[in-house]
């Protein structure tokens, strides 16, 4: 967390009033100097890497069984070569699951799918919030009533029934269940956007640039959405990790990513039942799915007090 | 102020009405057909057939729905098709699991996140301040179902034979029994005479336990519930305990604060008189929120720890394709989330007489 009496980096001016370093640059640099922000850019940092990396990281595929291959049993504990296991016995880091596969590898090969779910599932619901606030924001009346109204209606809900209904509708499986959880993040950032626009709406800049002939077009793309940008990546990055935790929720609950996918809410709900005879089948996808989290929640944080001071908390 | 609750009330009809719709047709576009997915194998098109007609699911959609508001306005939820029983009894039965679950995982998540939140503010920038946010941003990020089963693996198996084992599934031990409190005072001589409201209380086993004395149950009640309010009130307390030290650290730097200790008064009179009270207002409106993250994560908390609440029969409802459950639920719950936010709304104008709410 920060320091909330720190003070805000001033830009600085070179000798004919213009900004040396543009307000983007100055957030980074203040974003640098966030401990949350810095902790949350390694762990993110790392995540990232295994992904990319995974082939090379994971001593084996994710879904490769190794009945026949080496001598393992089902459900294995954890071997370690440093901590003792013996030398004759393969290596398997977080031990093997119940279909005979190196749960190290999979927990490996799931970094991606969970870094797919968070950006997929928040982009969709920024890019329609982002054109439903626009509209209820700019275009006022009976319009914006009917969006916010239908927002409203859905902020009614608590946002795992709702996706669960979703999903039970369109079917269970990782995409769709991404499909529910964009769908019930839309009000959050159509509300933000739309605040953003009413305020931006009546600054004297869009008078002026409306009495020099520009277009509403170009009003919205060059005056009024940059200005709604700010809030809208900080509650990005937060909202990525929640959409992870969301979507490993409905996985748990069987609703999202089917066997064989290696995600990480799915292969823990499969061995959710040998929890007090393989407990590290439970654990270790769980901790990936909280260090993931927890580094998208630290950079939001770090971002919030560099781009947005007035929503810190 | 009551013109204010009538005028809420009123506002809050369109969106009630568009949860009951949404509700209706969102059961509805669930692909499969209840007969089949209730009967099972013996449902031939002939006993298919007498079943819609039955249910009512023969008639057209807007039809059905009409139907349905009727007697919604006669306050008639409807009756399950798989249990064949009112929606009102099943929710007498599921309904207290639940609020004394969130209600029992809300607490705890106050009860912990203030003063966390109250200490980081007071040693602002200290060690402890640093570990209580380092925890609070793990909180957040834990998966309540995950924290639930670890919970239980290590309560129910490793401390097995302590005096800290605890129970990692069901609401009372075998062999325990809950009477009714109006059973044990001799009110009713039937007991589907018993109206629905008193069986919603009797089944609030920790309230039934302390109005009746019976301790043995009350006691093993309290043990069940620890682990699932444990889990549940994770990451409400981790977001209360930052709220309450983000709102506190505003408010110790005004001047009124800086007054009043120069005053000489008591450290605890300028906290809690001063500063708290003043950090109270951003406070409850984020506990509000809570509410619909702790009813999400009751359906998780339900499901892991086999308590038979309303989050977890809701989500058999839907793949049950149980029309009448899920629609009388929802409804319930929607009504639910509305009042509690205007209740919100209105503690507002306790907690700063400043506000006139018109």
């Amino acid at each position: 967390m920060t320091e909330t009496n720190e003070l805000p980096e001033v830009p600085q001016i070179d000798f004919a009033g213009r900004s040396t370093s543009g307000p983007w640059m100055t957030a980074l640099k203040r974003l640098f100097r966030q401990h949350s922000g810095i902790a949350g850019m390694i762990i993110l940092g790392l995540l990232v890497l295994t992904a990319i990396f995974a082939p090379v990281i994971a001593p084996y595929g994710p879904n490769d069984v190794l009945i026949g291959k080496e001598n393992v049993r089902k459900r294995a504990k954890p071997c370690i070569h440093l901590l003792g296991c013996p030398a004759d016995q393969p290596q398997h880091i977080m031990g093997i699951d119940g279909n005979v596969r190196d749960e190290f590898s999979r927990i490996v090969f799931g970094a991606r799918i969970s870094i797919f779910i968070g950006f997929i599932t928040i982009g969709l619901a920024i890019v329609i919030g982002t054109i439903l606030g626009t509209i209820a924001g700019y275009v006022g009346g009976l319009t914006a009533n009917v969006i916010m109204r239908t927002l409203d209606v859905v902020l009614a809900f608590p946002f795992l029934l709702l996706a669960i209904a979703i999903v039970a509708i369109l079917g269970p499986g990782l995409m769709n269940a991404m499909m529910a959880i964009a769908i019930v993040n839309i009000p959050t950032y159509a509300r933000v956007i739309r605040s953003s626009v009413l305020s931006v709406r009546e600054e004297e800049y869009i008078t002026a640039a409306l009495a020099i002939g520009a277009g509403h077009r170009r009003i919205l793309m060059q005056h009024v959405l940059p200005n709604a940008f700010p809030p809208l990546i900080v509650l990005a990055t937060l909202g990525i990790g929640t959409a992870i935790l969301e979507t490993a929720g409905l996985s748990f609950l069987g609703l999202g990513a089917q066997p064989p996918d290696p995600e990480w809410g799915a292969m823990l709900a499969s061995e959710r039942n040998q929890v007090f005879s393989a407990p590290h089948l439970v654990f270790f996808p769980g901790l990936a799915i909280m260090f993931t989290v927890l580094g998208f929640n630290l950079l939001g944080d770090g971002l919030r007090d560099a781009l947005d001071p007035r929503l810190r908390f | 102020m009551l013109k204010y609750i009538v005028r809420r009330i009123i506002y809050s009809l369109p969106v009630l009405f568009g949860v009951l719709l949404v509700t209706f047709v969102l059961a509805r576009s669930v692909p499969g057909d209840p007969c089949k997915s209730i009967l099972g194998e013996i449902a031939t098109a002939e006993v298919c057939e007498r079943f819609m007609r039955d249910k009512g699911l023969d008639r057209s959609i807007p039809e059905q729905f009409v139907i349905y508001l009727n007697d919604l306005a006669h306050g008639d939820l409807g009756v399950s098709i798989r249990f064949r029983r009112s929606i009102t009894q099943i929710l007498a039965e599921r309904l207290p699991m639940t609020v004394e679950l969130g209600m029992s995982a809300l607490i705890l998540a106050c009860l912990i996140g203030i003063p966390l939140g109250m200490i980081s503010s007071l040693r602002h920038n200290s060690t402890v301040d640093m570990m209580t946010m380092v925890g609070a941003n793990i909180g957040v990020s834990m998966p309540v179902f995950w924290l639930g089963l670890m919970l239980a693996y290590v309560f129910a198996l490793l401390l097995k034979d302590t005096p800290l084992w605890l129970p990692p599934s069901g609401r009372l031990s075998a062999g325990v029994t809950s009477v009714p409190f109006y059973a044990v005072w001799g009110w009713y001589e039937k007991s589907d005479s018993v109206p629905k409201f008193l069986q919603f209380l009797s089944n609030l086993y920790i309230f039934n336990a302390l109005i009746t004395g019976n301790w043995e149950v009350f006691r093993d009640a309290i043990k069940h519930l620890i682990l699932p309010s444990v889990a549940l009130s994770t990451i409400p307390m981790a977001v209360i305990a930052r709220m309450t030290r983000s709102s506190m650290l505003q408010v110790i730097q005004m001047d009124y604060v800086r007054t009043a200790r120069a005053k000489g008064l008591h450290e605890r009179t300028v906290v809690v008189r001063h500063i708290l009270r003043n950090a109270l207002l951003p406070l409850v409106t984020v506990i509000g929120l809570q509410l619909g993250v702790i009813f999400s994560g009751a359906i998780l908390t339900e499901t892991i720890f086999s308590l038979s609440g309303v989050g977890r029969s809701l989500y058999e409802a839907i793949t049950a394709r149980d029309y009448p459950i899920i629609q009388g639920f929802t409804v319930v719950i929607a009504i639910g989330y509305i009042v509690l936010n205007l209740l919100v709304d209105l503690s507002y104008g306790f907690l700063d007489p400043r506000i006139r709410i018109e």
